[in-house]
């Protein structure tokens, strides 16, 4: 880790360059399932690599929940050839799966090979090979992660994507907003936007290339697009009143969007391309917090026309509004999951504020956390986990659950605060 | 007028900021282009990363721009037994209506806008961290023109009013209790 630190401030040349200040994160489980499988990771063999890939699979998969990883020192052997494995020593050790590896130079590069075998009988599950610079050997111990994954629980890896947040600071008046995008992890955290003014809602485009989000900084709201790899930001909105609650449609052309310009909250429509906005709400109560289902053909928001926030429907069209949340007396900030068969929320009863998934289709929902301020949920991108914020006494924190609610792991900081997780949808 | 000159020049000092090094990126050498690159959406990042430009940094600006105090406010301002020295109005639990003993406040301020025709003021609308951020952004618009209206009802010019909603974004008090609720739900009148 500290190694690879050091490779990043190396090649980071240039201006604007100063030490990452930022909170570091880590992630504990707190709530395993039982059925977690056992395999064991059997550190690689390696020719001068500055970073153990093996170690990263280690860490990513036992992070999971749904794998039991056994420690180095208790492994019965350390082959690192597929002749070398003895599968009954394996056994006696309990194992399921015995994952092997070597990298290896390869000019200015490593190559990285590994195996994952079924301890049973000895048969070979997967096998890769891939060249990477010195600076990816991290992100390649990930993409290695997603694919044992994907291999033996039958849906995509989870450990590639990356995580946007906000974090803020407070040094007498004076606050520091940040705008956050880390390894789905927590390594590489790096501020792609700061301000003394408040940011808030950053949103993936369907890429992951870009964020949207909401920015105060001219002490206003706006809202901005920023172009991750070159930092190029552009603001698509700031109109009188409220510019908020960005949602990119799965095309990526358009952003469903909050404005309060003619009068009241209500949610449009805003091409990217011609920057035209639409109304496509218009009640008085409050409109927000569009949200796209994954066909492009619904928004679902959130409205206080009944009194209380509820979910509403609406399609992108225009056309008949419907309530589709009927328990809890506060329901707020939809997101849905990538298949479009689950909508997540924040599910609020007697100023009590948890997180809630909703079947869409038999519009049940099922109370994942215990709150009693959790908030700013979205899906991993496989649908697997939900990912929010909560709090405990002045700490907030990140968390993800699984949609059954078996299996929780809390992304922790030190001393800052932390908000509005995004998960990045590939 | 002045003021808003000086605002505005504020402004674009911040804006001057924002286009510089905020000083305190990295850039990101793991977002250069590599063979793994299909599998996670990193392809066409430049060497260049999150760095150059990508900060918005307003430190500058809010270390400056305070608009509260001093600022060539007559001296009734920082008076505590005129009303027009508190230029805060608390709102009840998911409550836009102007309790009856800020009434007299906002008053004042009608009057010192109407007298001063060349004020202009923000009225800045918060909420209590409960709930959702977007949605509270939605409260403190209510509230703030809640307050808006009573002005515009005792004579003050529309142009003399804007308003922004901060929602919970920034509270004042800091707890997680009702203690600092109720400090936070409120609009803030900004000379």
């Amino acid at each position: 880790m500290n190694v690879f630190k050091k490779l990043i401030l190396a090649t980071a040349i240039g201006t604007c360059f100063a030490p990452a200040v930022n909170a570091e994160m880590s992630i504990e489980i707190t709530e395993g399932i039982e059925s977690a499988m056992p395999i064991a990771i059997v550190p690689f063999a390696n020719q001068g690599a500055p970073l153990d890939v093996s170690s990263i699979v280690d860490s990513d998969l036992g992070r999971s929940g749904y794998f039991k990883t056994l420690p180095p020192q208790r492994m019965p052997e350390r082959p690192t050839t597929a002749d070398a494995i003895h599968f009954a020593n394996w056994q006696g050790a309990g194992q399921n799966y015995v994952v092997i590896g070597r990298v290896q130079p390869n000019g200015g590069q490593f190559n990285i090979e590994f195996q994952l075998f079924d301890v049973s009988n000895g048969s070979s599950l997967l096998g890769y090979r891939m060249t990477v610079p010195a600076n990816e050997l991290r992100k390649a111990g990930h993409h290695i992660s997603d694919l044992i994954y994907e291999r033996l629980l039958g849906k995509k890896g989870i450990f590639s994507g990356r995580i946007a947040y906000i974090t803020s600071t407070r040094n007498g008046t004076q606050a520091n907003h940040k705008i956050m995008v880390a390894d789905a992890d927590g390594a590489n955290a790096q501020a792609i936007a700061s301000s003394a003014e408040p940011l808030m809602s950053p949103a993936w485009s369907p890429d992951a290339r870009r964020l949207a989000y909401v920015s105060f900084e001219n002490k206003t709201a706006s809202i901005i697009t920023q172009t991750l790899a070159t930092g190029q930001r552009e603001k698509v909105a700031e109109f009188p009143g409220i510019n908020g609650a960005p949602a990119w449609s799965p095309d990526g052309s358009k952003l469903a969007v909050t404005l309060s310009k003619d009068g009241n909250p209500d949610i449009y429509i805003l091409d990217l391309g011609t920057r035209n906005v639409s109304k496509l709400t218009k009640n008085r109560a409050i409109d927000t917090e569009p949200t796209w289902s994954p066909d492009g053909r619904n928004i679902v928001f959130t409205s206080d026309r009944g009194g209380k926030p509820q979910l509403y429907s609406i399609p992108v069209q225009g056309g008949e509004e419907r309530r589709i949340t009927f328990s809890g007396s506060y329901n707020a900030r939809a997101s849905f999951s990538p298949d479009g068969k689950f909508i997540t929320m924040v599910h609020g009863n007697g100023g009590d504020y948890r997180i809630g998934v909703m079947e869409a289709n038999s519009k049940s929902i099922s109370v994942l956390t215990s709150g009693p301020l959790d908030e700013s949920p979205s899906f991993a991108p496989n649908g697997s986990m939900v990912l929010y914020a909560s709090r405990k006494g002045n700490t907030g924190y990140l968390s993800a659950v699984s949609i059954d609610g078996r299996m929780q792991q809390k992304l922790v900081f030190d001393s800052t605060e932390v908000r509005e997780p995004a998960w990045s949808p590939k | 007028m002045k003021f808003t000159k000086t605002l505005a020049a504020v402004a674009f000092a911040s804006t001057l900021a924002l286009a510089g090094c905020s000083g305190d990126e990295e850039k990101d050498a793991s977002l250069t282009d590599g063979s793994l690159n299909g599998a996670n959406g990193l392809n066409d990042a430049s060497t260049s990363g999150f760095g150059d430009g990508s900060g918005i940094n307003g430190g500058r600006f809010g270390a400056n721009g305070g608009r509260f105090g001093a600022n060539g406010l007559p001296p009734e301002f920082s008076d505590p037994n005129n009303p027009l020295s508190k230029r805060t109005i608390y709102f009840m639990l998911d409550s836009s209506q102007v309790q009856q003993d800020f009434v007299p406040i906002v008053a004042a301020h009608a009057r010192y806008l109407v007298a001063n025709p060349s004020r202009h003021i923000v009225l800045e609308g918060n909420g209590d961290e409960r709930g959702s951020r977007e949605y509270n952004i939605g409260l403190g618009e209510q509230r703030a023109k809640t307050v808006a209206s009573m002005l515009k009802a005792q004579g003050v010019s529309e142009s003399q009013l804007s308003i922004v909603s901060y929602g919970e974004e920034k509270p004042v008090a800091m707890g997680h209790d009702e203690s600092s609720w109720e400090l936070n739900r409120r609009v803030e009148l900004a000379y």
